[in-house]
């Protein structure tokens, strides 16, 4: 096959949304069906890998599709930031659609063929956001991926889920509408462009008290950034059935909100700006605020899912401090983040959902002993707890190194003292599971169940997320080499 | 026969309304109906394009030169509102044969399209002409058969809101009619172009100024402005749900259209707005109705009730736009009158569906339409999430323009109060949406099927007109740009 660069930026868009027509037709024969998800997620990670092979030759790639509005064009741009979100998310797609054909046959969900036709549209938007080069293309398919999801979250169909459901898109939609647009118009207004340009887009001499506005109303706008008080429509989401949970509320998007956030800050802002702006220290605060309550919160919760949905509040928190402390460690550790985070989640995530269909359980409490029943799980669920407290043998130990190394530099001497306090919780609330697994210490009762894992696909997926945090510990450079490119090459490209 | 478009736009519907007596089959007369409307859409095409290329078309009626004789001027808003009209008249009627079937008896059916035809033509003729006295003949026109249309309803409600409809429809036509009177007394003359050289002259007298608060009361109590909308929803709710879709796309659009051409045209823009406090008053007005309208709207339990208070808030955006009073305030109001247009003919020919298929809209009666209607219920989603002002839809880009124009002006709070309401939205929308998606259907409801083709079809070009012209929007940026501008007199005339 011989495609341009440019043709699978586009396809790397158009070709999610088209496979969900593709499922649509064949939705009467479940097999055909999830073999054209497969498929489609094979030729997307094709694209992906092969765009990470353009940029780090150098090249520019980039399309323009046409005007909505005069002057705010649909276009996109592949550059490091985005390239890193991109590749998380293709690749994390595959897994997770091998993962999820053997969760939902085996939990026999209903109405899989509207599961697989929102998933692969909302992987589509994904993919327009990370691509994005402009605001407003973002603020597009940052809105299709709310719109796309709310399917998900409500799959269930009970009073419950309705519930989620409103809350989800209650605040998602609200924020999105109400602080995002503003401040994508006010941007517009005041800097009278959308583009993302290496070193922001406002003047030097721009009003910093306005800016500084703005800078609000884009942190409290971005609400799938989840940081508090907007982060409820997490946890409300987590009635969605666990792969969804897990690619979508632990990866895909959470990760477009604090994507959103760091491209705003890098690309809208500058450094340089935000640095100097006086509402960032109080947004620096918040985040930290809520990288902690959230932890706090999360110690809280007996249910795993919703345990795992505040630690994910708690950790966007950690992206959002890195993006708004405005050095380049700071934007590094974000961006590193983006994937280490993602990698550790979605594995926690994965082990839920395994238990639930292996074990039928979801309360922590009742997982005491349950090491002997899933070894493979509880190890998997250990490892990727490591990666999210961040100690070595696992890839989160990268990101929390440098986003130290930021704290230091910018002299934020309290929010250093918050992340290692949030550490600290991190291990309170996500070592004990797997150690009360191995080690009941009381005698539970004792029945011998023998070894019983969740079905042969999930488990496969499990183990290699697992497997992916472990090779980022140790071969974390090429990801390092393109979260350091974000900020050193001009004009966005990269390489050489 | 080009030249003589402008008044065959107006004159083809009327003089088809009596035709239609001599067809005897309710068939043949909707055929007629229909083709004469499609021929006015026709027309407006052409006459937009004319306008677009070579600026306002002038003509006068008989030969007779224009202070004395009518003249009918097609200028860029005309002709942009005359396409509207005739756009959505003619998609909508073509839902409209198969919707009455259930609605109005079949000894009716041919004075329906009679009265269509006749209101159709009213409204064509109040945008086309350039004359004021003849606006109000024409008010009057458009405005009785649509009493009488909205008194064929079903419901003998219908005849209720009918009756509120004509007191409150007369009232404000009685005080266009006094205020184009005092005018006229005081320059001699009902030439609209004509009264903008005239009226500076005297635009200090008190008379004037009476004229000109009684033609702003009454054109607000036409266009259903809050606190003037009370006839709006249930003459909206009861009238033949057809009726309901067309009068909801246009009949609110032509009296913003006299708003405008008053103020702008007629009285001047610097009259208009410092005589009266018309800025601060249609600020307040307009964002108060957006609140009370929306919040009435939640409560609804009839969804025709429901979107009806729902265009009462969509009228407070434009006129919030309008009251801006520069170029892009006023290229929002006029955007959103087109996308309201669409928006609104598509939810209302919807529910037009609906009420085919089940026989009523009351929102309990959705329960589980979302599977046994889902081509409907999928067009309602879009409809609801344009309105709302999604990306990608119309619904958006008026949205846009409309925030962008109150920043300009540097009234931050507007933008914020705007955007708020506009999450009002998404509550009532989504109302509908859970009761469809999520509740079981109704017991012995099992027999509903999804709606005829002769609604799908009309419901989803008007769907699909939502989704285009919010991605393309070169056609209606590029008319209203140009509309605004010559009001505002720069750019071309």
């Amino acid at each position: 096959m011989n495609i341009s660069l440019a043709t699978m930026l586009q396809l790397s868009i158009i070709l999610p949304i088209l496979a969900a027509l593709g499922i649509v037709a064949t939705g009467r024969k479940p097999d055909l069906r999830e073999g054209v998800t497969i498929s489609t997620c094979l030729v997307l990670l094709y694209f992906t890998v092969n765009l990470y092979q353009g940029i780090k030759q150098g090249e520019s790639i980039n399309v323009q599709w046409w005007e909505i509005l005069p002057g705010l064009q649909l276009s996109f741009n592949v550059e490091p930031l985005g390239m890193i979100f991109a590749l998380i998310a293709s690749f994390l797609w595959l897994i997770t659609t091998v993962y999820s054909i053997g969760y939902m046959r085996s939990h026999q969900e209903q109405n899989q063929t509207r599961f697989y036709v929102c998933f692969s549209i909302a992987i589509g938007s994904v993919m327009g956001i990370a691509f994005a080069d402009n605001l407003f293309t973002l603020f597009i398919f940052y809105e299709t991926l709310t719109l796309s999801t709310y399917p998900l979250v409500t799959h269930a169909g009970t009073e419950e889920a309705k519930k989620g459901g409103r809350i989800y898109l209650g605040i998602l939609l609200s924020t999105s509408i109400v602080f995002f647009m503003l401040a994508i118009i006010s941007t517009w207004f005041v800097a009278g462009t959308l583009d993302f340009k290496p070193g922001g887009v406002f003047d030097s001499n721009v009003n910093t008290t306005v800016a500084g506005v703005i800078l609000v109303l884009f942190i409290f706008g971005i609400g799938k950034a989840a940081i508090m008080p907007f982060h409820r429509w997490l946890p409300a989401a987590m009635v969605a059935p666990t792969p969804v949970s897990a690619l979508l509320h632990a990866v895909a998007v959470v990760k477009a909100g604090v994507f959103t956030v760091l491209k705003v800050c890098v690309f809208i802002f500058g450094i340089d700006l935000l640095s100097v702006l006086p509402t960032t220290q109080f947004l620096l605060y918040l985040a930290g605020a809520s990288v902690l309550l959230a932890s706090l919160v999360a110690m809280r919760q007996d249910n795993l899912k919703a345990r795992l949905a505040y630690s994910t509040v708690s950790q966007l928190g950690y992206v959002t401090i890195g993006a708004l402390l405005a050095t380049s460690s700071g934007v590094i550790a974000s961006s590193m983040h983006i994937a280490m985070h993602a990698f550790g989640k979605i594995t926690l995530f994965f082990c839920a959902g395994a238990i639930l269909v292996a074990a039928h359980k979801s309360k922590i409490s009742e997982m005491r002993g349950l090491g002997r029943q899933m070894p493979i799980t509880m190890a998997a669920f250990f490892i990727a707890s490591l990666s999210i407290i961040g100690v070595p043998p696992a890839g989160g130990t990268w990101s929390k190194w440098f986003l130290l190394m930021g704290t230091m530099e910018a002299e934020q001497w309290i929010l250093m003292a918050v992340l290692m306090i949030s550490s600290l919780l991190n291990i309170a609330y996500l070592l004990p599971i797997p150690f009360r697994a191995f080690f009941p210490g009381v005698e539970t009762n004792s029945v011998n169940v023998g070894i019983k894992e969740a079905p042969l696909p999930s488990l496969i997926a499990l183990c290699i997320t697992t497997a992916a945090c472990v090779v980022l510990f140790v071969y974390p450079q090429p990801l390092y080499e393109l979260a350091k490119a974000i900020l050193t090459t001009p004009g966005l490209t990269y390489g050489q | 026969m080009l030249a003589h478009l402008p008044i065959l736009q107006v004159i083809v519907p009327m003089m088809a309304a009596p035709l239609c007596l001599f067809l005897t089959r309710p068939r043949l007369v909707w055929l007629f109906a229909l083709i004469v409307s499609g021929l006015a859409f026709l027309i407006s095409c052409i006459l937009l394009q004319q306008v677009m290329t070579s600026g306002a078309i002038i003509y006068e009626l008989g030969g007779w030169d224009a202070p004395w004789g009518i003249e009918y001027r097609i200028d860029q808003l005309s002709a942009f509102l005359l396409l509207i009209i005739s756009a959505v008249s003619t998609v909508v009627l073509f839902a409209a044969h198969t919707s009455i079937q259930k609605e109005i008896p079949v000894d009716r059916h041919t004075l329906f399209y009679i009265l269509y035809l006749l209101s159709l033509a009213g409204m064509l003729g109040i945008v086309a002409t350039g004359d004021a006295f003849n606006v109000f003949v024409f008010l009057e026109i458009s405005s009785l058969s649509a009493y009488a249309l909205i008194a064929l309803g079903k419901d003998r409600r219908a005849l209720w809101a009918a009756y509120q409809y004509l007191i409150m429809g007369t009232i404000g036509a009685t005080f266009i009619l006094i205020g184009i009177g005092l005018i006229y007394q005081m320059t001699g003359t009902l030439n609209m172009n004509d009264l903008s050289m005239r009226l500076p002259e005297v635009a200090h007298t008190r008379t004037v100024f009476t004229a000109f608060a009684f033609i702003i009361v009454g054109v607000c109590l036409k266009l259903a402005l809050f606190p003037l909308h009370l006839w709006l929803p249930n003459a909206y709710a009861y009238a033949p749900s057809i009726i309901t879709a067309f009068l909801a796309a246009t009949a609110t659009k032509v009296a913003i259209y006299l708003l405008i051409r008053f103020t702008f045209s007629v009285f001047g823009l610097s009259f208009s707005f410092t005589t009266l406090p018309l800025q601060i008053l249609f600020v307040v007005l307009g964002l108060s109705g957006i609140f009370a309208a929306s919040t009435a709207a939640i409560y609804q339990k009839n969804v025709k009730h429901l979107f009806a208070y729902s265009s009462i808030a969509q009228i407070g955006y434009m006129i919030v736009g309008f009251s801006v009073s520069t170029t892009t305030g006023l290229m929002a109001t006029l955007l959103h009158l087109f996308n309201h247009a669409l928006m609104k003919s598509a939810l209302f020919l919807a529910l037009a569906a609906v009420m085919y298929r089940i026989g009523g809209v009351q929102l309990s009666q959705f329960q589980g339409l979302g599977r046994q209607m889902p081509l409907t219920m999928a067009a309602i989603v879009i409809g609801g999430l344009s309105l709302i002002g999604v990306p990608l839809t119309v619904g958006f880009v008026s949205k846009w323009y409309l925030i962008l124009a109150v920043i300009e002006n540097g009234w931050w709070p507007v933008a914020v109060l705007i955007l708020l309401g506009s999450l009002l939205a998404v509550v009532y929308v989504w109302r509908i949406v859970e009761t469809a998606y999520f509740k079981p259907p109704l017991a012995g409801s099992e027999a509903i099927k999804e709606a005829p083709l002769s609604f799908l079809v009309p419901i989803w070009v008007l769907v699909i007109a939502n989704i285009y012209f919010g991605i393309d929007t070169r056609l209606s940026i590029q008319v209203t740009q140009v509309a605004a501008q010559s009001l505002f007199g720069v750019g071309p005339p």
